[in-house]
């Protein structure tokens, strides 16, 4: 009982509830948006876009802006947009060219973060790296203001993701067949690629850029383990993510762990019971 | 009027031509092989054909009512098609994307149209199963039935019998000769079985010759290009 009474005390602060609205949310979305990426096999895109995500955000604290957003959606967009519609005849192949993005869109913020420690407000660099990494407390900095945008963003991704469905399910499927059916390819993966760098970048904000991928790969790679059509793959991963993040948080609050790695421990658990039930039913 | 007609056309990528200047013309119900070694722009003229990538010279045009996207294509098949998790329903029904412009959703029509094709290609009691669990001929013909869905008038198929085995292939082709034969649908097919040319087409289209061989089969025959 003790266990219980502790949680309700905790739930009764706003900021906790703001907290788990904001992180269901973005369980919610990044495992929709997993299921076509690990399909279209870019599990490492949201690895490459939080980097580089990271990256503008340390640009953005060393050149003073006062909404960081302003500078970190943009640029993030526009490299998912790079990454997902270069296609196929670019000189650099997709997983390299993720892989060049990630690692030097984190080490050149590393580094102007640390040409100018001035402009860091906290005076710590170190913890201020880390946090963006790792996720941490600033969950439970968040303002209403806040919990109002990613609820906003949650609607539109949802909403594009519900409108557009039988078209994403063929370009991941087959690009070449739906490209030659007049499906505009090209325009649906602008649309798909800014839709993830809008989920990212509130991703981070959650678990930090780091365990971003993990909330895009595992709930599709548990899902797909039992479900075999697209539909109850998708329906099975959104179910499955939004059950790991509300229940990784809520044990993050009573033990407080990290929030970001508990999440993701509960979806690795999750991946190891379905794969078992996947191997027994054959 | 023909269906298809392509005119002097060159095609290529990144301003280099790959094939020679290709010139013919299909009419309704024909049947064309497209044979060609590996690098003689096969898959290139196709992409035209689709009108994925534009020729560099010529034209390449429709006609007997037929659009662009009215053309039912079976790509090969891809890595990521392996272990897809899609059952064959929401794979046939897919090709009925292109009428269904910006509405969301299937209608009635789109379902009925698709459990024709299902019987067509007599698969309909595989409808629920899941695509990566089908064989390699079983899984050819859901991408045939969604190429039907997609098409009334003419399939474009890219080396289809691929990896299939000897028995599979001749169903798969006694299947394509019906289509043809019976629902006069125009095909156009890429393929490395030159035994199968002599069998089934009515017209070849050679594009290692220069200047590029396109005739019917009895000349593609006499000119003893070796069937």
């Amino acid at each position: 009982m003790e266990l219980f009474d502790k949680l309700a005390y905790y739930l009764s602060y706003p900021l906790v509830q703001y907290a788990l609205i904001v992180g269901v949310l973005i369980a919610l979305c990044s495992s929709l948006l997993g299921v076509t990426l690990v399909l279209k096999r870019l599990s490492f895109i949201g690895d490459g876009l939080s980097h580089v995500a990271f990256g503008a955000m340390a640009f953005a604290v060393v050149l003073n802006f006062t909404n960081q957003m302003l500078l970190i959606l943009p640029v993030t967009v526009v490299v998912a947009i790079l990454l997902l519609c270069t296609g196929k005849n670019t000189k650099i192949k997709g997983d390299a060219a993720i892989a060049m993005l990630s690692v030097g869109a984190l080490a050149l913020g590393y580094l102007v973060l640390n040409i100018f420690p001035e402009m860091v407000k906290s005076g710590n660099v170190a913890g201020d790296v880390c946090s963006t990494l790792f996720g941490s407390a600033s969950l439970l900095t968040l303002s209403s203001k806040d919990v109002w945008l990613c609820i906003g963003l949650s609607v539109f991704v949802i909403a594009i993701f519900i409108f557009f469905y039988h078209k994403l399910f063929a370009i991941t499927f087959d690009e070449n067949f739906a490209a030659a059916t007049g499906v505009k390819v090209q325009a649906y993966n602008i649309l798909l690629a800014t839709v993830i760098a809008v989920v990212i970048v509130l991703a981070m904000k959650l678990v930090g850029s780091l365990l971003i991928s993990a909330l895009i790969i595992f709930p599709t790679m548990s899902a797909m383990r039992i479900f075999k059509s697209f539909r109850s793959v998708i329906i099975c991963s959104a179910v499955l993510s939004v059950f790991c993040a509300f229940s990784g948080m809520l044990v993050s609050i009573i033990f407080s762990t990290p929030v970001g790695a508990t999440v993701v421990a509960a979806d690795i658990v999750m991946f190891g019971i379905f794969a078992l039930i996947g191997k027994f039913r054959g | 009027m023909a269906q298809l007609i392509c005119e002097n056309v060159i095609m290529g990528y990144e301003k280099k031509a790959v094939t020679h200047s290709i010139n013919f013309k299909l009419e309704q119900g024909d049947y064309l092989y497209i044979i060609g070694d590996n690098g003689s722009g096969k898959s290139t003229l196709i992409k035209g054909i689709l009108g994925l990538c534009k020729p560099m010279e010529g034209k390449i045009s429709f006609g007997d009512g037929l659009k662009q996207n009215e053309i039912g294509y079976m790509p090969q098949q891809t890595i990521v098609q392996k272990d897809f998790p899609a059952s064959v329903e929401e794979i046939i029904i897919s090709g009925c994307l292109n009428r269904s412009g910006l509405r969301p959703f299937y209608t009635k029509k789109d379902k009925q149209l698709m459990d024709e094709m299902l019987l067509k290609m007599e698969i309909l009691d595989l409808k629920k199963r899941s695509y990566r669990e089908l064989s390699g001929g079983q899984q050819q013909r859901v991408l045939l039935a969604r190429a039907l869905c997609a098409t009334q008038k003419m399939l474009l198929l890219d080396e289809p019998v691929a990896g299939l085995d000897p028995e599979t292939i001749l169903e798969f082709y006694e299947l394509l000769k019906k289509l043809n034969r019976e629902d006069g649908i125009t095909i156009i097919m890429v393929s490395h079985d030159l035994p199968a040319v002599s069998q089934y087409a009515s017209h070849v289209l050679n594009l290692v010759k220069e200047p590029v061989f396109f005739g019917t089969k009895d000349e593609y025959i006499k000119a003893g290009e070796g069937v």
